[in-house]
């Protein structure tokens, strides 16, 4: 593979520099420093720095389509959620025996629900690289078709961010249902193991991370390259000029659609990573409140710069996690207040407005202008 | 005796009414000297005799021996206890002296259930028409045919018609059930049954049918199809009205959405919180008023509702000028940035009063149930669709017949044409933005009345609020009407089908697939300036 695109982008080097770094100095901080060190980083730390990575990864596929492309999706959480499902389905089946009711096929709550036998989406779901191929379908599948009505009609704007957090409101009730057969309120647990690994196990844990560091490297690149493709260029005027771009002859919608499906693939990647490393997921996973919380990680770190998602997703959320334990009752005015501080004050972001300051006034056109509606 | 003298005046009165009342006056005799027995059986027909009889004063005496009031004297003259005195119970005269050594009347659980079934059927006379209907109902559930002679004397006697509609279906109740009675009188019970039948009278007719001859059972048939047929019409009048009412709760929380998205372009995702606000602002009204002022607390609502809409307005132009007019032309930044507001006022109030739903009352005009044709409703749900149609109209009215309205559907229809002509569209926005926000607060007093008043309370509306402006169209208050509504309808229609969620989910997939069709809704405004 060649990184002769990373060349003149300075950005980038120092992004995949620090992120290799973070790959590889956490788990031997993890591994051999003495538990007692100021150095030693536990387990329990590692999982959850894991799980800042799973939301960056999530965050930078909501920037490839809002910050490159104008589309505010309220909906990113439900594919998201999806790929986290499939890979919990595929989780739950390794359980096998071991369960409560002891079981060999049905998983404890069909038992519990009184099924006979599994239902139709749950087959295969027992083999890892069928569940892996679900991981990215499931998520691309239903944001091809939303994708394709909704820009095929010209559905744009806040009308587009609306629908798809209907969407994802919609989800987040079926997945309530007991009858759907997806574990209903209490969602999927109690995982045991994974491709015969201990998900409990700090060796899994630390591949589990490994693998999220390598996830986000990878999703980065592909985001960068085509963002920075002639097809990257189409949807940058898309972004600042839909109708401009239409009557220059481009069927926009293709270029949305692509965008859109590459996005929640990504998106449904992160949650398979995320699930194993949280140990559960459930229907609150789609709540509306989510995904606009993924979208303010964008707003904070910089959109349309990629690399700004990844530092505002990691950033808010140490925060959250900082704050939730301190003061639980402030979070929710920190998180309001940086809604309305992000997009008041630093419309940019951390990203965007440094690169601003430090880059030449000529590379302006590079840095996410405002997207007029 | 007295009695007999009071009967020889009443002689005048017609030949009929003193055969009766001498019939029932020997009724009384033999039946008291029941009382006297030391037999179980015998005592047990006396209480019998004193039902059929079923005068106020065969009441009395019989709610005397349930009270264990009723005694009788070493002469057998029975006579009860009320207040101090003693009183006979044949011409319900007070004695004086009062007689001793009274012997109670023997009892045991046999005649106790006797006594209470009897006491039941006596209620049929009673002079408390809630008695009455009440006693109705239960003649109609036992079914059992000794009532049967009171109940003919009760619907005679009886004035108020609704009551007498239920004595007639527990006649015809207790005729179908008895197989003893004639076919034709069983025939006409059926033809009564079909006309009032309801759920219940469904399950007796089938419950009759096995044993019944052919020829009741023909009739019964036709009864039972009659029946289902006006209870899926009733089922489907009483959800359009649950329905309706569930859209004017939609109306009520859309159309302040609806006006400032028209107007402003922008989706304030804080607009649930401003019915919040005014939820809570009713609860603040109604502590004060309970703890000060108790007499007013049937106004608390008219007095809440200006207050509701001008805190919601003021929280409104806050935000208006503190944020969102620094966002202008950046409608995707405009609904962060209220997200974070609705974030903030959530907490804020979460703080303030605590997470827990606050009691808000109704007052007294608007508590209970409306009777409408069969069907109970209550009057909170009418209540609701009065007033959003009240507020619908009253901003119709605005819109078009105050200069304010003139300007703000001219900035709608095209904000640089209108800025042109002079109209300040800044104070405009302002002034839309405070409108909205305030008929928030207003559907939040609303909203108190049937919903829990906690700091969630707008999370609940906002979404169903957004998909009533996408699906109705902006820029146009009749296409928020129709959007409402329908969806409101619809959903009371698919929820019996499908489920309460998958209801849900079948109309958020309908909206979605609707917008394909008509991206700007069911009213869209024509004009080049809607396309942006």
């Amino acid at each position: 593979m060649s990184f002769s695109f990373l060349q003149k982008d300075r950005l980038a080097i120092v992004f995949m520099a620090i992120l290799a770094g973070f790959g590889v100095i956490v788990p031997l901080l993890n591994l051999l420093m003495p538990e007692g060190s100021f150095f030693h980083i536990p387990t329990y730390a590692v999982s959850l720095l894991g799980k800042y990575i799973c939301f960056a990864i999530l965050a930078l596929s909501l920037d490839l389509v809002w910050g490159f492309c104008g589309i505010l999706s309220l909906g990113h959480g439900a594919f998201f959620a999806l790929g986290g499902y499939a890979m919990g389905m595929y989780l739950m089946r390794q359980i096998g025996a071991r369960g409560v009711y002891a079981n060999p096929v049905l998983p404890d709550f069909m038992v519990f629900l009184n099924m006979k036998e599994l239902p139709l989406p749950w087959y295969g779901f027992s083999s890892f690289s069928y569940a892996m191929l679900m991981v990215f379908l499931v998520p691309g599948l239903l944001a091809f078709v939303f994708g394709w009505f909704a820009f095929r009609s010209r559905v744009s704007g806040v009308y587009l961010s609306i629908i798809t957090q209907a969407m994802t409101f919609a989800m987040m009730l079926a997945f309530f249902r007991n009858d759907m057969g997806f574990g209903g309120n209490n969602g999927l647990t109690d995982f045991k193991d994974i491709l015969g690994f201990s998900v409990q196990a700090s060796g899994t844990r630390l591949t589990l991370y490994m693998l999220s560091i390598l996830a986000l490297g990878g999703c980065y690149l592909v985001a960068r390259m085509m963002v920075q493709s002639a097809y990257g260029r189409v949807l940058i005027a898309i972004r600042d000029a839909e109708s401009r771009t239409r009557f220059l002859g481009y069927r926009v919608e293709h270029f949305k659609v692509l965008a859109f499906t590459v996005s929640a693939c990504m998106a449904g990647l992160a949650g398979a990573l995320y699930v194993p490393q949280v140990g559960i997921i459930n229907p609150s996973e789609f709540a509306p409140g989510n995904s606009i919380e993924a979208v303010i990680w964008v707003a904070v770190g910089g959109r349309g710069t990629l690399v700004g998602p990844v530092l505002g997703a990691v950033l808010v959320n140490f925060a959250k996690t900082w704050l939730t334990g301190a003061l639980a009752e402030f979070w929710l005015f920190a998180l309001g207040a940086l809604f309305i501080g992000v997009t008041l004050f630093l419309p940019k972001g951390i990203i965007g407005t440094l690169s601003e300051k430090f880059s030449k006034p000529k590379a302006e056109a590079d840095v996410a202008e405002e997207v007029r509606s | 005796m007295r009695r007999i003298c009071y009967k020889g005046l009443m002689a005048v009165l017609g030949l009929y009414v003193l055969l009766v009342q001498a019939v029932q006056a020997a009724g009384y005799d033999e039946a008291l000297a029941k009382f006297t027995s030391d037999q179980f059986p015998q005592i047990e027909q006396g209480i019998l005799d004193l039902a059929a009889i079923g005068s106020p004063e065969a009441a009395r005496l019989l709610e005397a021996l349930n009270d264990g009031r009723l005694f009788f004297t070493a002469g057998k003259q029975v006579v009860f206890k009320e207040g101090n005195g003693v009183i006979d119970g044949l011409t319900a005269a007070k004695l004086d002296p009062a007689p001793d050594n009274l012997k109670t009347v023997r009892m045991n659980n046999r005649v106790r259930r006797t006594l209470e079934s009897a006491l039941g059927t006596l209620s049929l006379v009673a002079v408390d028409p809630v008695k009455r209907r009440a006693a109705a109902e239960a003649v109609f559930k036992a079914r059992d045919p000794q009532a049967l002679p009171l109940l003919e004397t009760a619907i005679q006697k009886e004035k108020d018609t609704a009551i007498k509609n239920v004595m007639e279906r527990a006649r015809a109740a207790i005729l179908v059930a008895d197989s003893k009675a004639s076919e034709l009188a069983r025939l006409g019970a059926v033809e009564t049954l079909a006309e009032r039948g309801d759920q219940e009278v469904m399950s007796l007719l089938a419950s009759v049918r096995p044993q019944a001859p052919a020829n009741l059972v023909q009739s019964i048939d036709a009864a039972i199809k009659v029946i289902e047929r006006r209870l899926s019409l009733l089922s489907a009048f009483q959800n359009a009205i649950y329905g309706l009412s569930l859209g004017s709760v939609l109306l009520l929380a859309a159309i302040g959405l609806a006006i400032t998205f028209g107007v402003m372009g922008i989706i304030n995702m804080a607009h649930g919180e401003m019915v919040m606000l005014g939820a809570y602002t009713t609860f603040l009204v109604q502590e004060v008023i309970r703890a000060k002022y108790p007499a007013l607390f049937d106004w608390s609502l008219m007095i809440a509702l200006p207050l509701a809409f001008l805190v919601s307005a003021l929280f409104g132009v806050m935000i208006e000028r503190s944020i969102l007019r620094f966002l202008y032309g950046r409608p995707l930044e405009t609904l962060l940035a209220t997200w974070g507001v609705s974030l903030v006022l959530q907490q804020g109030v979460r703080t303030l009063f605590g997470p827990t739903n606050r009691e808000v009352g109704a007052p007294a005009f608007m508590s209970g149930s409306v009777d409408l044709w069969g069907l109970t409703i209550t009057s909170g749900r009418l209540w609701i669709i009065v007033f959003s149609m009240l507020v619908f109209f009253a901003l119709l009215l605005l819109m078009r017949a105050t200069s304010f309205g003139l300007k703000m559907r001219a900035v709608t229809q095209n904000r640089r044409m209108a800025a042109a002509m002079g109209i300040p569209t800044p104070i405009i926005d302002q002034m839309t933005f405070a409108l909205g926000s305030g008929i928030a607060g207003i559907a939040g007093v609303a909203l108190s009345q049937i919903d829990n008043v906690s700091p969630n309370l707008g999370q609940g509306y906002i979404i169903d609020s957004f998909m009533v402006v996408v699906f109705g169209g902006v820029g146009n208050l009749w296409g928020t009407l129709v959007g409402a509504l329908t969806l409101g309808v619809a959903n009371k229609f698919l929820e019996p089908l499908a489920g309460a969620v998958l209801g849900k989910i079948v109309m958020l997939v309908f909206i979605i697939l609707f917008i394909q069709k008509r991206p700007r809704g069911l009213f869209a405004l024509k004009g080049r300036s809607v396309e942006g």
